[in-house]
Order: structure tokens, then C-alpha cells, then sequence
């Protein structure tokens, strides 16, 4: 690789103030230290670094992805062969295919759009490219359906890295999750696109891949979620309605494209609570809150179809579990107190059966629940910390 | 018995060279040098001239705030040169020993029956006084205050830190007479490791004693301080080295200045690291020569490797610095891809390299930053390794944002910027911790005073 170096080496002053090249500084500097570690040393304070950086901590998130990625694949071609009447003649390998074929443009697409605003503001501002869009870049098609046409993603993308992250400061300064605002942006400005009946599957074959849904207006292809608020057993009387629990777990069902399969997403939490990248606190309590809100609302609203799914159902549904995992555990704009994160946690998990149970319009409550308590968390902060100010205060006046 | 204070956060980094216990005899350095920076707070008024011939314990510069204050020439011999920077700053003053290390005499005098203000003066007059800092600010004491209590801590937690018990063999008396000195100013707080065992240290007279388990940084006088008893706005307590309190016991019992001290020399580029006899500000050549390995290119720091300052081999031992620490500048650059790779033979605390699967092997870590500076990112990554009741994060924050309010309330009184070494070094941010805790504290120090 020394001739890479020495290339590199080679057009590196081209790029530096006065050069030729200087209008594209960040962009080389990106890939120069993508490639190549940076030998700077220590100038100031300790001679010596621990090995991790924040490259090496946005890889591992990205890598946990992979899984819930691969599967939703895989689920995005078998829905679309179930749909089309046709899963049974179609191989796990094709479906994974049209999969790899619907979801590739969508990723390309939110890296090119948010990469490109990253590149453009770091050239402004003469900084550094900051890793985090790696994650968020990932993350976004990942939590959009797959009917999502590219321009609104592209659209939603953009709106997201300048108005939740650069205009606050880049990566570590956001306030709100950066993908969740995307979808959220999605969700508002273009409500038919990311919910009812017809937007999770998909119906038309992609590069001669898949198979075409004839009928399309004739086929129902809800979430599971959405089904329990129509009023629909989950289990039971329709026919395409019939979910069994495998089906949960491994996510073989109609939603967002990451989010489905909790067994995928498990492998990603352990990846991340073992390598310490995620908090266990935060995601230990989203789910408890999740639970316990479930079963406060099973027995006392008998009534509400959404209120008697079981509690551990309402886990494994919808974006529940990749909310907890990979959304709420963002470190930026999580709670940052160790005692701020259980509340933090808690509070989300409660507030996702909330808006599910309560709130007739939409059937999922995950999204939201995670921007409300990410706008809470430095409020929750605050006041952990305001503790820690007053007992210092009060050792002061005992003193006197 | 005395009190135990049970430490759990904290960190030892396992780092390949540490000093053996074994004496490596010297030849004596020809400069030495005291440099005001060392002296953080001290504006230095220089009062020798080159070609002046001082002896030990003569005045080479004193603070132009307070003019009592000394700062005397650690050898005998004549003034080699004043060194300026920018703006005509004092970089250091370099003194030629004729190797007789001649002490102006002092009387030797029983420190129990003198008062404080008498053990003051007798500091002051031989320049021992320059020794002490001060909490709040981490700066040089400021001889007219009367602090609350005076806290010496009696070991080094640092990786590839001095054994203390290794210098204070054969000068046990001395320690004991240094102790009765500070007594005499204000009530002394010894901290001591439980794996110490000297006697000199465990039933030491006129201290609380208190035994600290843990890892690093149990041993940062900071830290034991804020576990006994917390500094408060408007106290001010004060701090000395275990060894320079040996330096005032050689004073009042001598009569006599003796500077010398045991240093090591460490480091996973040091072929036998061990302890040597240095009179303090000594040029390091003499000490290193020949006892390096030249594989790589080589980082000299003066102290330790968390809070040493990088010198040269032929730079000068700092006035506080009990070690010289040799590592590798770079060790293996231009490396690929190196946030994806395994990285098998790098130490880090994050599980996502492999340096857990062995928690006894020791590290050559090298002084790349290994990553770019960006913003806070992590949360918690602080907390583990900083055992105060304070939050770093905050505290950090506050003093980037340079609220002065919030640095008070988020107890900056109770920090000095060694105290945030292990923070600095886990940082996946890369941030200067150090250096923005100092300029916090000089930022307050300034409006305050």
C-alpha cells in the first residue's frame, strides 16, 4: 500500500491553501484519513491515546446494522412474492436479490445527498469531516417503507443533516436524532408515502427482478400494527392477516425496511452492548417502560383493540425494537447522566405504547417517542446535574 | 488503624518499562536548569546574571507578585544563561555545577518548637517554599494565606510511575522531620497505598494518615482530597510532592540544601529501566545515553506519560519531575484502514479491540492521537475513569463555553488538570482535557483574584 501512500503524498499540496485543488480540501482530507490512520502525535497534556476514535465507534454501529439490513432485504422480496401469489415458486436467493435491488438505490442516495452537505460544510467551515452521517446515512433507509419514492428520501435527507445537525453545530452538537428527523420529515410533509395500507410492499419488479402485484389497489399490505387498529385480530380472521409469532421474531411481515425482524436487530444489541458502544441502561429501560405501559394499558382499557395486544407483542412489533437498540441508544442526544438514562429509557418506552394505545391516526407511536424525549433529555440532565450542584452548595453553607 | 478509602473508578494502563528496583549510577550532570513554567502563576523577576557564581540556595529569580518567594539554584557553580522566548519571557535559567554542590548555610533547628510562622520564614528564606501548590487553581501557594490543611500524597499511581518507598529508603528521618515542618503550618494529611509497607509511612507522626486502594488515579493528591474532605469555595488547601517534603526534613536537620532526588528512568524504549540519584533540574543526557533503543523515532518526556511535558535528550529535568519517560513517537505509521482493522497489538478500553483478552500484557502505546479531534460525543467515557463526585462532562463543557458560574457550581476548585490525564487519554473525542482544565482554572483564577 506504499504507493497509495506515496500518491497521496504526491497530490496531497494541491489540495492544501493556495492550491489548485483547494476547493475540494475536505473531501481529501476525508479520504486521507479514511485510509490512513493520521500521524499526528500528542502536542499538549498526555503523550499517550487510548486506540479508539470516533471512526472506529461509527464502524461498529454500521456493522451492527448489517444484519437487520440483510434480512430486510430479504423480507422486502418475500413480501413482494406473497403479494404477487408467487412465494412459492421463488428461491430465498431471488427474493434476496430483488431485496438488495429495491433497498441499494435508497442507501446510495442518503449517503450521496448527507455526505455531500457534510463535505460542503466541513470545506465552509475549514473543519475536519465529521464520521456520524455514516451512521445516520445507513440508518435512513433503513426506517423508511419501501414504496418511499428516492426524491422525497433525498428530499427528507437534506432537510435533516442541515436543519437537526449543521445548523446546531455538526455531529455532538444535535439535538434530535438526525435519521428519526428525516423520517419525521417524511411523515409530515408527505403522510401518504410512510403510512396506511399500501406503501410496504413492493409491487413492481426493479431491474427485471421481482415480481409485478397485479391489482394492486385490491391488495392490503398494512403493518401488523396497523391492522390492530382497524380492528383485526392479529392472529385469526383474515388470511393475509395471520401472523404467527416466527413471523414477528424473524420479521417475515409488512413495515419499514430494517425494522422488522427482531432476531436481526438482537444480533446488532449484542454486538453494541458488548463492544460498549451502546448503553445497556437506556435500552434495558426502554424496554421495561414499554412493558409496563403495555400492561397498565391491557388491564385497564379492555375496550381499545391496540390496548389488549400483549405486552411482549407490542415489543417485538413495529419499529419498537430498533427504536430501543439503535435509535434511542445515540449517545448525542440521549440523556448523558448515568441516572438521566433510566428516566431517559423509561420514558420513551412509555411513551411509544402511549401513542400507539391513545392515538387513533397513526398506529405507530416509536418515532415520536424518541424525538419527545430526545428534546426532554437535557432537561432530565439538568436536573441530575443540578443535584450533584446543590449537595456541593449545601457543603458549603454547613461549612459556614 | 487508620482509615481506608476504597477507589473503583479509575484505570491502570499496563505499559511495557517499568523501573525496575535497582540503582543505575549516574555520572552528574555539568547544566541544570530551573524553568518558570514549571512554576505555573509565578511571574519570575530573574536576579543573576551569566558568569555570576551562586551556591545552593541562592536566589536565581523570585515572583514579582510576592517577592518573598525564592527560587534558588538547585547546584553550585556559575549562571551558564538566562534563556528568553517571545516578549522577553524567562524559558530558564541554566546553572554550571562545579560539581562540589556547596549549600549556603542554614542552622539546623528542632522544627517542633518553632511556630508556624518561624517554619514559613525558614521555607521561604531557602527557596523550599516554591514546592507547595495550591487547591484551588493548581498553581504555586501563595506564602501569606493560611491553608485549611496541607495534603502529601505518598505514592504514584501513573503507569510507569516511581516506587516512593524506593526514594525514601535511608531518608526516612528527613521524611518524618519534613512532616513535623508542615504540622507546624497546618494539619498534614498523609495518603498512602495499602501495598506500602515502610514504617516511615505507616506509623508516620503529626498526620492523619489514610490508606487509598484502587487503581489509578488513587494516587493524584486530588483525588484523595475530594474523598476526605472536599475543597470549598473560599478554602484553599495546600499540596506538596512526597519528596520534596524529604527536601525540607534535609533542611532543618542539616542545615543544609540538598536537592537530590531519585529518579527513574522508564519507558518501553529504556533497555533497563531502573532508579538513579539526580539532583533536580539536571540535564537528561547523561541519564539516557546509551540506555535507549533506537528502533524508532523517540519521544523524551519530562515526568510521566500522562502528564509529562515532550523535551529533548538533552533537555532538563523539571523542577517536579521524579522520571524521564522514553517511548516511540510513531510506531508503525501510515497505517491502513486502521479504524476497521483488528489492530491485535493495540491497548485500548473499548471492547472493540481485542487488548481485554489479556489483562496482563503490557503495551508499548505510542504518541500518536491515533483519531482527529471532534466533538463530545460518547457520554460516559469520563466518568469511568474519574473518581470525584463531580461530572467531568459538565465541567469540561462549562469551561469551554467559559461559564464561570457553572465551573464554580460544577466544583472546578477541587481540580487540577492532572486530574483529567486518564480522561484525556480514553477520550474517543480526542480532546485536550488537560490543556482546557488549565485554562479554566486561569480563566477563573483572573477574575477571582
Amino acid at each position: 500500500m506504499k504507493f497509495l501512500r506515496n500518491y497521496l503524498n504526491k497530490v496531497k499540496p494541491s489540495f492544501e491553501e493556495g492550491g489548485k485543488l483547494h476547493a475540494f480540501r475536505s473531501l481529501f482530507d476525508g479520504f486521507e484519513t479514511f485510509l490512513f490512520v493520521p500521524n499526528d502525535t500528542s502536542k499538549s497534556g498526555v503523550n499517550i491515546h487510548d486506540a479508539i476514535d470516533s471512526k472506529r465507534i461509527m464502524s461498529i454501529v454500521v456493522i451492527s446494522l448489517v444484519p437487520a439490513l440483510l434480512l430486510g432485504m430479504y423480507n422486502i422480496g418475500l413480501q413482494n412474492a406473497i403479494a404477487a401469489g408467487v412465494a412459492d415458486s421463488t428461491s430465498w436467493f431471488s427474493m434476496f436479490l430483488f431485496g438488495l435491488a429495491v433497498t441499494l438505490p435508497k442507501i446510495v442516495v442518503s449517503y450521496a445527498v448527507g455526505l455531500g452537505i457534510e463535505f460542503t460544510v466541513a470545506q465552509w467551515k475549514n473543519e475536519e469531516i465529521h464520521e456520524g452521517f455514516l451512521v445516520s446515512g445507513i440508518l435512513i433507509p433503513m426506517i423508511v417503507p419501501v414504496g418511499c419514492p428516492l426524491w422525497i428520501l433525498a428530499l427528507a435527507t437534506a432537510f435533516a443533516v442541515i436543519f437537526a445537525k449543521e445548523v446546531f453545530g455538526g455531529t455532538g452538537m444535535n439535538i434530535v436524532n438526525v435519521a428519526l428527523v428525516a423520517r419525521a420529515f417524511i411523515f409530515f410533509a408527505y403522510p401518504s408515502v410512510i403510512s396506511g395500507d399500501a406503501v410496504w410492499v413492493a409491487t413492481e419488479p426493479v431491474f427485471g427482478l421481482g415480481a409485478a402485484v397485479e391489482n394492486v389497489d385490491a391488495y392490503t399490505c398494512a403493518t401488523a400494527l396497523q391492522h390492530a387498529v382497524n380492528g383485526a385480530p392479529l392472529a385469526g380472521a383474515a388470511p393475509d392477516v395471520v401472523l404467527s409469532t416466527q413471523d414477528m421474531l424473524f420479521g417475515f411481515m409488512p413495515g419499514s425496511i430494517g425494522e422488522t425482524s427482531v432476531v436481526a436487530i438482537a444480533i446488532g444489541a449484542v454486538i453494541l452492548l458488548w463492544t460498549g458502544v451502546a448503553s445497556w441502561r437506556i435500552m434495558f429501560s426502554v424496554f421495561a417502560g414499554g412493558i409496563l405501559m403495555a400492561m397498565l394499558f391491557g388491564y385497564t382499557m379492555p375496550e381499545n383493540p391496540v390496548a389488549q395486544i400483549p405486552a411482549w407483542q407490542h415489543l417485538i412489533l413495529g419499529g419498537f425494537c430498533f427504536g430501543a437498540v439503535f435509535m434511542a441508544t445515540d449517545p448525542v442526544t440521549s440523556a448523558r447522566t448515568e441516572t438521566g438514562k433510566y428516566i431517559y429509557g423509561l420514558g420513551i418506552g412509555a411513551m411509544a405504547i402511549i401513542i400507539r394505545v391513545l392515538n387513533p391516526g397513526y398506529p405507530e407511536g416509536m418515532m415520536l417517542a424518541i424525538l419527545l424525549m430526545n428534546v426532554t433529555a437535557p432537561f432530565i440532565d439538568y436536573c441530575v446535574v443540578q443535584s450533584n450542584i446543590s449537595n456541593r452548595a449545601k457543603r458549603l453553607t454547613k461549612k459556614k | 488503624m487508620h482509615r481506608v478509602v476504597k477507589i473503583s473508578k479509575g484505570l491502570n494502563i499496563n505499559l511495557k518499562g517499568a523501573p525496575v528496583a535497582d540503582f543505575t549510577s549516574v555520572e552528574p550532570a555539568r547544566l541544570y536548569a530551573l524553568m518558570p513554567a514549571d512554576f505555573t502563576r509565578v511571574t519570575p523577576k530573574v536576579v543573576v546574571k551569566p558568569e555570576d557564581s551562586v551556591k545552593v540556595g541562592d536566589p536565581l529569580f523570585y515572583d514579582k507578585e510576592n517577592p518573598e518567594l525564592l527560587f534558588v539554584s538547585p547546584v553550585s557553580g556559575k549562571v551558564a544563561a538566562v534563556n528568553r522566548g517571545e516578549r522577553r519571557r524567562v524559558l530558564s535559567v541554566v546553572v554550571e555545577s562545579d560539581g562540589k554542590f556547596e549549600s549556603v548555610e542554614y542552622k539546623a533547628k528542632d522544627v517542633l518548637s518553632l511556630s508556624a510562622d518561624e517554619v514559613k520564614a525558614s521555607l521561604l528564606k531557602a527557596g523550599l517554599f516554591a514546592f507547595f501548590r495550591q487547591r484551588p487553581y493548581d498553581v504555586i501557594a501563595v506564602p501569606s494565606d493560611a491553608p485549611r490543611a496541607i495534603y502529601v500524597s505518598a505514592f504514584d499511581s501513573k503507569p510507569l510511575a516511581v516506587n516512593f518507598e524506593i526514594a525514601l529508603k535511608g531518608n526516612e528521618a528527613d521524611f518524618q522531620t519534613g512532616l513535623d515542618a508542615l504540622s507546624r503550618i497546618a494539619p498534614v494529611h498523609l495518603g498512602i497505598c495499602s501495598c506500602q509497607k515502610s514504617q516511615a509511612l505507616t506509623v508516620a507522626k503529626n498526620v492523619t494518615t489514610t490508606i487509598f486502594e484502587g487503581p489509578h488515579p488513587a494516587g493524584n493528591v486530588g483525588v484523595q482530597i475530594n474523598r476526605t474532605a472536599p475543597v470549598n469555595k473560599g478554602e484553599i488547601v495546600w499540596t506538596i510532592g512526597a519528596e520534596e517534603v524529604i527536601f525540607i526534613g534535609r533542611l532543618f536537620n542539616k542545615g543544609k540544601l540538598d536537592f537530590t532526588r531519585t529518579v527513574a528512568l522508564a519507558g518501553s524504549e529504556v533497555k533497563n529501566p531502573s532508579y538513579s540519584k539526580v539532583v533536580l533540574g539536571a540535564q537528561i543526557s547523561n541519564l539516557v545515553n546509551g540506555r535507549v533503543e533506537n528502533k524508532y523515532e523517540l519521544r523524551y518526556i519530562d515526568g510521566n506519560v500522562l502528564t509529562g511535558k515532550k523535551t529533548a535528550a538533552d533537555g532538563f529535568l523539571g523542577a517536579f519531575s521524579t522520571e524521564v519517560t522514553v517511548i516511540p513517537e510513531v510506531m508503525g505509521g501510515d497505517e491502513m484502514l486502521g479504524w476497521a482493522a483488528p489492530r491485535f497489538g493495540m491497548y485500548s478500553t473499548s471492547r472493540s479491540y481485542f487488548s481485554w483478552l489479556s489483562p496482563n500484557r503490557k503495551y508499548t502505546i505510542d504518541a500518536r492521537i491515533k483519531g482527529g479531534e471532534r466533538h463530545m460525543i460518547m457520554s460516559n467515557e469520563y466518568d469511568k475513569v474519574f473518581p470525584m463526585d463531580i461530572y467531568p462532562e459538565y465541567l469540561i463543557k462549562a469551561i469551554i463555553t467559559g461559564n464561570i458560574d457553572k465551573m464554580e457550581q460544577l466544583g472546578i476548585y477541587e481540580v487540577a488538570p492532572e486530574d483529567f490525564a486518564l480522561c484525556e487519554f480514553v477520550d474517543s473525542s480526542k480532546l485536550e482535557l488537560q490543556r482546557i482544565v488549565r485554562e479554566g482554572l486561569d480563566k477563573l483564577r483572573a477574575e477571582m483574584c
